[in-house]
């Protein structure tokens, strides 16, 4: 009798744990199904319809219509075999080299300099650099142009009274290599604050008896660097430069708006200005859906040591 | 010794003195909107710059916002944003639980599904992006952009509230849930009021990247009444070659305001949140 009545208490209570054991195991994915459902749907399909769109001829009379003509690979050889395309691709990578190469060292020298002042100083630096960082990308845009135009900019004045040369009424905009550089302050100076205070919290890592028992043995400031505090941040410094090559590498805004649609030419496009003029603005939906997908595979190339290094992070939790 | 202290005393005074010329060079642009923004015209246009005003004038205010659509562009942008962030938040908490709380098959993907849409170029995707949406006939209207919108401030969501997740013991449920209290009472009593500053500062975040968003509003939005306060203002200079600086700063100070503000509250969390794992691994 109480061997029985026992039996039929542990077998409901095993198809209770089993049961548990089974809705505990589907929790995580019930959790993520609407996210990976609605990224599913909405950037799923489009990314199927780039492929698509990539080997048809699509223009405003296909997109009216809701269907294209199917033409193959023409789409990528006339991209493959644009001068435009080699010499737009030549330029983003050494903007892109510009941009992280100044944005690194200038940030790396900020995070050390705020180490090195007074209290008040680095509250009042870095208080300053929140700012800069808060401020929206199309606002700076406009108070960049502002201060760079050049018939009352502030810049030609500032310039000129600092004695560096005769700016009165200098056009910045004249020529590619300065309408680039421009745009490359106003993303280095947009940057920087995010970077010098990453970093800035990485050197509170750095330990201090370390660094003073090697300025005691006469270590230069140099080799502190190298030895000590490099190794440190290097995690953190392999984190934001391939964060800035992504960045700078697809960056839009800045260069559209600060160089202004009526004075891009095939002369100054960056990739993603290429992709938008020929593709969306043209309405060649064909031929940009295979720009944007060339610059996809290209930005998740350079990706990989980022994706890997954060993939590691969120597995060790 | 003394003399060793006064050389390093010194030597803080010179970093000193380049710190503070640092910040001046760095926060001169935005003093310069806004003091160009109080500044009578007169004072504008003078080749000779006025950096205080002692005349300010509020005019360059009126201006802007007497411009065409400003109201309603800002309308439309305080709903695309508040709409995207509250769906994204809700749902990216269930999917942030479950990458910190729990294994699963799938994990890896998953999180590199994660990461990865974060860094896709939005230039990149404008081209199927505008093609399926004028095929369902979303082009021109909010909707398509929030939903546009959620694709990248989910993955954002997810990895940042998984991040403060991590920061609150497990124990702390654990212990709950021995007590006898079931998932969904642990969640309602525990996770859910010490989340709640996490979830504050991303919804915050989530709130001041799509607020900033220009491209895919640019793109998807053709209609001056539809756009958001970012095209607004990216459309204020026109062609015209007598720009209105001042009604252009007093317009950017206003499309400022309410992300700086925000941005000055949270800043701290997130990139504690942001750079946590990278000071960690």
């Amino acid at each position: 009798m109480a061997p029985a009545a026992e039996t039929t208490f542990d077998r409901s209570r095993r198809r209770r744990r089993f049961w548990t054991r089974t809705v505990q195991r589907t929790v995580p994915y019930g959790l993520i199904l609407p996210i990976v459902v609605v990224i599913g749907v909405i950037l799923g399909y489009p990314l199927y319809w780039l492929v698509k769109l990539s080997t048809e001829r699509y223009g405003l009379f296909e997109l009216i219509r809701h269907a294209g003509v199917s033409v193959g690979l023409a789409n990528y050889r006339s991209v493959l075999h644009d001068t435009v395309f080699w010499h737009t691709l030549l330029r983003t990578v050494v903007f892109t080299t510009a941009n992280v190469v100044l944005t690194m060292v200038i940030g790396t020298l900020l995070a050390l300099l705020l180490v090195r002042v007074s209290t008040v100083v680095r509250i009042l630096l870095s208080s300053g650099l929140v700012l800069v960082w808060s401020m929206p990308v199309v606002v700076a845009v406009q108070i960049w142009y502002w201060m760079t135009n050049y018939q009352n900019g502030v810049v030609n004045y500032v310039l000129t009274k600092l004695g560096i040369g005769d700016f009165f009424q200098h056009d910045w905009y004249a020529t590619t290599f300065s309408q680039l550089s421009l745009v490359t302050l106003l993303i280095v100076w947009g940057a920087l604050p995010f970077v010098v205070i990453t970093l800035y919290a990485g050197l509170a890592q750095v330990p201090h008896d370390l660094v003073e028992a090697a300025e005691v043995d006469g270590a230069r400031p140099w080799r502190v660097f190298r030895d000590i505090t490099l190794p440190i941040l290097k995690p953190i410094l392999l984190i934001l430069t391939s964060l800035s090559i992504i960045w700078d590498f697809g960056v839009f805004t800045q260069p559209y708006l600060l160089i202004g649609q009526s004075k891009i030419t095939t002369g100054n496009y960056l990739m993603s200005i290429y992709l938008f003029e020929e593709g969306y603005f043209k309405s060649d939906y064909g031929r940009g859906a295979a720009i944007s997908l060339l610059m996809l595979l290209m930005v998740a190339v350079l990706s990989v040591v980022y994706v890997r290094k954060m993939v590691r992070i969120g597995e060790a939790q | 010794m003394s003399a060793r202290r006064r050389g390093r005393r010194a030597r803080q005074a010179g970093w000193n003195v380049v710190g503070i010329a640092i910040f001046v060079v760095m926060v001169f642009p935005v003093f310069w909107m806004i003091s160009t923004a109080f500044k009578p015209n007169e004072q504008i246009i003078s080749v000779a710059p006025t950096w205080f005003s002692l005349h300010p004038t509020l005019q360059h205010f009126r201006d802007a916002i007497d411009k065409p659509y400003f109201w309603v562009d800002v309308k439309n942008s305080l709903i695309v944003v508040s709409v995207t962030v509250a769906i994204s938040i809700v749902l990216a908490f269930l999917a942030a639980i479950a990458l910190a709380r729990y294994g699963f098959g799938g994990r890896k993907l998953f999180i590199v599904l994660v990461i990865g849409i974060q860094m896709l170029p939005q230039a990149g995707l404008i081209i199927p992006l505008y093609v399926v949406l004028a095929d369902y006939h979303q082009v021109n209207t909010l909707t398509g952009l929030i939903v546009t919108y959620m694709t990248f401030v989910l993955p954002f969501c997810v990895w940042t509230l998984r991040g403060f997740l991590l920061g609150i013991p497990k124990e702390l449920e654990e212990a709950a849930m021995v007590d006898g209290s079931t998932r969904v009472g642990v969640f309602m009593k525990i996770l859910l009021p010490l989340m709640g500053p996490g979830l504050v500062a991303t919804s915050v975040f989530a709130f001041i990247t799509t607020w900033n968003e220009y491209i895919f509003a640019r793109v998807l939005l053709n209609d001056q009444s539809k756009q958001t306060v970012t095209v607004w203002l990216s459309y204020f200079l026109g062609s015209s070659r007598h720009t209105d600086w001042g009604a252009l700063m007093a317009a950017s100070t206003l499309t400022a305001i309410p992300v700086v503000v925000f941005f000055l509250l949270v800043q701290r969390r997130i990139a504690f949140g942001l750079t946590a794992g990278a000071v960690r691994g």
